[in-house]
């Protein structure tokens, strides 16, 4: 064996048992990797009790209420499984949209309710202009683009 | 020692590569590449910009926000793809005992920084009236941040050592350590629930962009590639006159002339 290949060997099994190590650490975190829980992870008590933490999910179409105040929204959390209604005030993101992708951060109350301190808006992978948007729209309703 | 590297006994054997690993003729051949890399990337920059600011449309829900990809998505890429291929010639380096292996990896380190600036700065930017937030903890910016850390680290323990040749060497083991770091940037959108949104463009499935923001963002991604090739070969030449300055050559090229 040469010094050349020795050193080789010596590199490649040092990145192999890194490449473990590193795979078992972030396996045994995974639970506290994730940013945030579905509603079917709370329903099934994976979430935190009594602390705060981020639930994530779509917001329902046709859920969002304002309350008389003014400030306050209410609005249903889905990942089409299970829900939570959700209540927040505060100014909401620009791309906060229903049937889009939201992540609030704050806590489950007794009554049900997640009170949200914080609201983000969680943006798809998608890109396109508003004409395809349109016609995508309209395609799932089950009308034919306009030719 | 110098007899137990390659471009010892590679010198008139008409291998090409090996010929080229010697500094002194990697020098005169990185100063024939750099102007033609240097013209690509303005081309290439000019024309994704133009693409990226007047061709690609709008978009359906973000407005003109989303025009920050064609800087943020390009750069991004740079800062994984660099990594990686500085920690190729550390490994080289410290495999081969070659020294212009480490000339290269520590040549391409401040601009895999930079890159790694650009697509977190400009990452805050887009993130801010996107989602409402400049920063949170997911796993896609965190291991992005580390990735920026990794790099400045290796510049610093690099420059904090004396002797070129151990400071190579110490380099090359916390750039290979790193590298782990690189799948865990790019996988981390599957892997767990972030807030960064999944790959728009991936080599497993059709892109799910307009043809024409796809069309702006892969020449700007071209413009980068340029650009760091440019910039690499131009730092490794100021380092390969530095490192050999006491060589004939250098000294015959009239030092400081």
């Amino acid at each position: 064996m040469k010094p050349r290949h020795r050193r080789l060997a010596l590199v490649v099994a040092g990145v192999a048992a890194l490449g473990i190590a590193a795979a078992l650490v972030l396996n045994a975190f995974q639970s506290n990797l994730v940013f945030f829980f579905s509603p079917s992870q709370v329903a099934a008590k994976e979430a935190p009790v009594n602390r705060t933490f981020r639930l994530g999910g779509m917001v329902e179409k046709g859920s969002m209420k304002r309350l008389p105040d003014g400030l306050t929204v209410q609005f249903v959390v889905t990942d089409t499984a299970k829900t939570i209604p959700v209540q927040y005030k505060g100014i909401l993101p620009d791309l906060f949209r229903e049937g889009k992708g939201v992540i609030a951060q704050g806590k489950l109350e007794l009554d049900g309710v997640f009170r949200a301190q914080e609201v983000l808006a969680k943006h798809d992978e998608n890109y396109m202009p508003p004409e395809a948007a349109d016609a995508i729209a309209k395609a799932q309703k089950g009308e034919l683009p306009k030719k | 020692m110098k007899a137990t590297t390659l471009e010892a006994h590679a010198d008139g054997r008409g291998n090409a590569l090996l010929r080229f690993a010697a500094p002194q003729a990697f020098f005169p051949l990185a100063g024939k590449m750099i102007p033609w890399f240097a013209a690509l990337a303005v081309v290439f920059a000019v024309g994704g910009l133009y693409v990226s600011f007047f061709v690609a449309p709008t978009d359906f829900q973000q407005g003109e926000s989303y025009r920050v990809i064609f800087i943020h998505v390009p750069a991004a890429w740079m800062s994984m793809f660099l990594y990686v291929v500085m920690a190729a010639w550390a490994a080289f380096g410290l495999i081969l005992n070659t020294r212009l292996s480490g000339m290269m990896a520590s040549a391409i380190a401040p601009t895999g920084a930079l890159f790694t600036f650009i697509a977190l700065w400009t990452g805050a930017l887009w993130g801010k009236p996107t989602w409402g937030t400049w920063w949170v903890w997911d796993a896609r910016l965190t291991s992005e941040l580390i990735l920026l850390f990794l790099y400045l680290g290796f510049i610093a323990l690099t420059t904090a050592i004396d002797d070129p040749r151990r400071a190579e060497r110490a380099g090359a083991v916390l750039a290979i350590v790193g590298v782990i770091n690189v799948p865990i940037i790019y996988f981390s959108v599957k892997w767990w629930n972030t807030l960064h949104q999944g790959a728009s463009v991936s080599l497993t499935k059709a892109p799910s962009m307009a043809a024409t923001m796809l069309a702006g963002m892969f020449l700007m991604a071209l413009a980068a590639w340029m650009y760091s090739f440019a910039a690499a070969l131009w730092r490794v030449r100021s380092i390969i006159l530095e490192r050999e300055r006491d060589a004939l050559w250098v000294r015959e090229r009239g030092g400081g002339a």
